[in-house]
């Protein structure tokens, strides 16, 4: 083979490589936490039927929650080897995260739910249940940015990858975004079996389709609303714990992940789960495509060509700007969302 | 003549707080049996039949179910007493599958109910057919049949349907009715509210003409199709 | 509408509390709070409009208010010559590309007919658009930005004067609202709560990456004032003769009268735009305005234009949110765009308008005035509180520690209660709507 073709083929791959390592990758696991995330608010929406904006601190809760058994477990040397510690804490997490939403239902919502009260009052009042989690995450860890990843940090770097192939490109699989998407998929595994195969989640989905015939069959609303809460509180602490794992752990970036996983939940369609799962990926790949710089990759695959800026669309600043542009055109061209939710 | 099955005797009652919308009304079905409200748009044909299923505030009269007194009971006490309510509309699952539209009707049951699927997809075949669609896919004739068939599954004793032929064809109609039929034969009274009074009539042991929230006229089906001024008057002649 | 004895009494007694302030603590306190107190009530207003009146349920007001603040900048700082010759048209000239290319896609949505041209079209329109738009835009901003970096590397302003950026502020505000309005309106409540969270957020990212419009984290300090500043009054004989008189220290009065020409002003903005907002409310247009809010189906049913009246309000409540931001942003003497957080620029003022009372402008004024002064008020007590709690305690003991550390968050929590207490056992707020 002519050299410079064989040159010009391990570009290529080179360009893939970085393109794997830089988007791919981080958008995959980014996009499964949104997905979880949206999975909790479509799923108050589906059932419970308001938006309810506390789910970013219902998220940090959860997440500080986990954080503090991590610590713990940590401080009477209990360790997983290579997983991360939090994974143990998970269930204690959950179980706390449970009880606040719980005990939220009982002295905040169901008040108003049997007064039947619109849904945007529901809205408002989710509002101040916002306030009052972010209050409380504030007050029992601080507003800092916590680390308590631990195990290892690499399931390949970089520097093995490229020894391994000898190309100029390393891909780094971070083992907490490996984790993530493992997590994500066994815990969307979970829920869909349950949704669909269990009495339980049939009925929470009988619920949801249609409340009066739902009554009339003789579900309980109270039950479904309470199992709901459930799930939406282990959704959102295994999104919150995979998110501070992936990232870092810090109170305001769980109120700011509220535009993308409400862009999410509205891009696959309110109250449809598997319109949130997409809606998770089609909002993670555009940000972190758009809001990366191609510079690299244009360099492998047109070498002549050496761009001057980053090539790149847009500022990682801007990432809102792209949550919040395809939420326009779809809202514009498709209100009811890709997977036709409840909307409207 | 034995009491009846179930009656709801001079009921009189509105919607919270408005004004009585029934004036002293009865109602009755027995056993096995087929009863049928008809009557003129907004007579309160639908809302003498919710009356009986409690979904009416009441200040006067009482149901009674098989000889128990069933006035103070919710609709959901009165599902668990072994009443079915098909409502007019959105009467099914849309996004369940016919065969979960069939398990969430027997939500209240804790024994096994493949029986009860076996003979509801004897009754409606072809439900047996779609059982893994989901009912917003079928045509509006096969919904109600999935309608019927979610209502059947609490193996209820008394099945009251409202207007469950509103929007289907003269073929369909015809259908099920038969099916109705059925299932009455098979010792479930059924209480019905029907628009198209001369078929219905015609199927029915028990028939009763509401005018403006009143009984007008109380008769077997035969003799008030056969009545002259019933005719004249709801029938068209 | 006329103030019931009860309103008087609520007002008094919050003009009392600030009062109790500068009779306890000092007077400069209790006239910052005052001062801040009179912009929250007029955001509080702003949002009241578009809430009390209509029911639209905007999330965004955070970005209306920054949108003001930067009118302050674009209007009273003096040009930066160098930074305009460097790049100034050019910068002006790409974002007219950049919006006319928004223009010409929707046009040609809008005219072309439906087929399978069409959204390639658009897509072929929007991708052109921003590629050139990327390329007048780029080099400008870098030459720009290098003009001296510490001091200015931006564009500076139209060096007018500052009151003139007031309705200015409205203005721009006014213009993103009818973005989103013209988008989001029509469509469920919750939708246009997401995308007003969306534009804020953008706005606010707008104000801390474009240097060459707000300096981004670098801040905009020294915006010009529209009152003497302490400095030249304490160099002023006549001023010090005359507070003297008086028997004041030049220093603290100087300070407290450029805090209570502050007042002044706002004050009479606030009364301006009250008789206005109660004038709105009870003409005509206000009463369609509620039988909307109230039944959207039957008021459509009789010919009225639901989304096109709605549009109209949520313009002008976003326009006095705009003014309002502008009027604070004057008020801190600077632009600094890390300081805008939802939290308390958007969810607090709609605590204001709940506690205060929706659909009523004097519960507007009266909750924005209140939750302000609880605002700035519950963190010193909490501190004082959790000082008093932990009094028990040993020195050195973690919890202590941890909740002396931690007691400043309880602000959060108190808001938050407060909004869920009034909801729940006081729904219409302290004065109701009439």
């Amino acid at each position: 083979m002519d050299l410079s073709r064989q040159e010009h083929g391990l570009d290529l791959l080179n360009a893939i490589v970085a393109f794997a390592n830089f988007v791919m990758l981080p958008a995959v696991a980014y996009g499964s936490q949104l997905a979880l995330g949206a999975l909790g608010v479509t799923m108050i929406y589906g059932i419970l039927r308001f938006s309810n904006f506390a789910h970013g601190d219902t998220m940090a809760f959860g997440a500080m929650a986990t954080i503090l058994g991590t610590w713990w477990l940590q401080a009477i040397g209990v360790s997983l080897g290579p997983f991360p510690t939090a994974l143990l804490a998970l269930p204690a997490g959950i179980a706390a995260t449970a009880v606040l939403v719980l005990l939220t239902d009982r002295l905040v919502y169901r008040f108003y739910r049997e007064q039947k009260s619109a849904p945007v009052i529901l809205v408002i009042v989710s509002m101040g249940v916002m306030f009052v989690t972010n209050g409380l995450v504030r007050f029992i860890i601080g507003v800092d940015e916590q680390r308590f990843a631990d195990g290892a940090r690499f399931i390949i770097t970089a520097r093995e990858f490229k020894e391994l192939t000898g190309l100029k490109e390393g891909l780094a699989v971070k083992s907490t975004a490996m984790l993530t998407v493992v997590v994500a998929i066994i815990v969307v595994a979970l829920l869909f079996w349950f949704l669909n195969r269990t009495r339980t989640g049939k009925s929470m989905r009988a619920f949801s389709d249609n409340e009066d015939l739902a009554l009339l069959s003789g579900i309980n609303p109270e039950r479904v609303v309470m199992i709901t809460w459930i799930i939406v509180a282990a959704l959102a602490t295994v999104a919150g714990v995979l998110y501070g794992l992936d990232k870092s752990f810090k109170p305001f970036n769980y109120f700011q992940l509220l535009l993308p996983i409400f862009a999410s939940a509205i891009v696959g369609g309110l109250g449809n789960p598997i319109g949130a799962i997409a809606g998770g990926f089609v909002i993670a790949f555009s940000e972190v495509t758009i809001t990366y710089a191609f510079k690299k990759v244009a360099g492998y695959l047109i070498p002549a060509w050496e761009p001057q800026g980053l090539v790149q669309l847009l500022s990682t600043d801007y990432k809102f700007a792209v949550s919040f542009a395809i939420l326009i055109v779809v809202l514009l061209f498709r209100p009811t969302g890709l997977f036709r939710g409840k909307a409207l | 003549m034995s009491d009846p099955f179930l009656i709801g005797d001079s009921l009189s009652g509105g919607y919270g707080r408005g004004v009585d919308i029934l004036h002293s009304c009865t109602i009755s079905v027995n056993k096995g049996e087929i009863a049928v409200i008809v009557g003129p748009n907004g007579a309160g044909k639908s809302t003498a039949m919710k009356a009986v299923f409690g979904m009416l505030d009441l200040h006067e009269g009482s149901v009674m179910l098989g000889g128990e007194d069933i006035s103070h009971l919710s609709p959901q006490d009165r599902v668990a007493k072994g009443m079915a309510f098909v409502p007019q509309n959105s009467n099914t699952f849309t996004s369940l599958t016919v065969e979960e539209n069939l398990e969430m009707g027997a939500f209240l049951r804790r024994d096994d109910i493949s029986g009860t699927i076996a003979q509801v997809y004897e009754l409606f075949p072809v439900l047996k057919e779609k059982r893994r669609q989901t009912a917003g896919e079928l045509s509006g004739g096969q919904r109600q049949q999935v309608a019927v068939g979610r209502a059947l599954m609490t193996r209820p004793r008394v099945l009251m349907l409202d207007e469950p032929t509103a929007g289907v064809s003269p073929v369909v109609m015809d259908e099920l009715f038969d099916r109705i039929i059925e299932v009455a034969r098979s010792g479930i009274s059924i209480l019905m509210v029907e628009q198209n009074a001369r078929q219905a009539l015609e199927i029915a042991d028990r028939g009763y003409v509401m005018v403006q929230g009143r009984n007008a006229f109380t008769d077997t089906g035969e003799a008030l199709l056969a009545d002259p001024q019933v005719r004249r008057s709801f029938l068209g002649g | 509408m006329t103030l019931t004895p009860r309103d008087m009494t609520l007002f008094l007694a919050v003009l009392g509390l600030i009062a109790a302030t500068g009779f306890l603590q000092s007077w400069n306190v209790a006239l910052g709070i005052l001062n801040m107190g009179l912009v929250s009530a007029i955001m509080a207003l702003g949002v009241n409009m578009q809430w009390g009146y209509a029911g639209l349920f905007n999330i965004g007001v955070m970005g209306f208010l920054a949108l003001g603040g930067l009118s302050t900048v674009i209007i009273s700082k003096p040009p930066v010559v160098e930074a305009w010759d460097a790049g100034g048209p050019r910068v002006i000239f790409a974002l007219l590309v950049g919006s006319a290319a928004i223009v010409a896609a929707i046009l040609a949505w809008k005219r072309m007919p439906a087929g399978k041209a069409r959204a390639p079209a658009l897509v072929a329109i929007l991708v052109v658009g921003f590629f050139v738009y990327r390329w007048l835009f780029d080099p400008a901003v870098a030459a720009i930005e290098a003009v001296s970096p510490a001091r200015a590397g931006n564009l500076g302003g139209l060096g007018l004067p500052i009151l003139i950026a007031w309705p200015v502020g409205a203005l721009l505000a006014a213009g993103a609202a009818w973005v989103v309005g013209k988008t989001a309106l029509g469509l469920r409540s919750d939708y246009l709560a997401i995308a007003t969270l969306g534009i804020s957020e953008i706005i606010i990212a707008v104000l801390k990456n474009e240097d060459w419009l707000s300096r981004g984290v670098k801040n905009v300090s020294g915006i010009p004032r529209p009152v003497p500043y302490e400095i030249d009054l304490q160099n002023s004989e006549r001023f010090v003769e005359r507070v003297s008189g008086f028997g004041f220290d030049p220093v603290t009065a100087s300070t407290i009268t450029v805090k209570l020409a502050y007042a002044g002003l706002f004050l009479a903005v606030l009364l301006l735009l009250l008789w206005l907002a109660q004038a709105a409310l009870n003409s005509p247009w206000g009463r369609m305005m509620r039988a909307i809010r109230d039944n959207e189906v039957a008021a459509e049913a009789m010919g009225k234009d639901v989304t096109a009246r709605h549009l109209q309000v949520f313009i002008l409540g976003s326009a006095v949110c705009g003014l309002a931001g502008a009027m604070m942003t004057t008020l801190d003497g600077q632009l600094t765009p890390a300081s805008y957080q939802p939290l308390r620029f958007t969810f607090l003022i709609w605590v204001m308008v709940i506690v205060g009372g929706s659909g009523n402008n004097f519960g507007a004024v009266l909750g924005g005035m209140l939750i302000w002064y609880l605002w700035v008020m519950v963190e010193p007590l909490g501190v004082t509180l959790i000082g008093g709690i932990t009094a028990g305690m040993p020195d050195g003991f973690w919890l202590k520690k941890h909740l002396l550390e931690t007691a400043a968050h309880m602000r959060l929590l108190t808001m938050g209660l407060i909004l869920l207490l009034v909801l729940r056992f006081s729904p219409r707020g302290l004065i109701p709507e009439r």
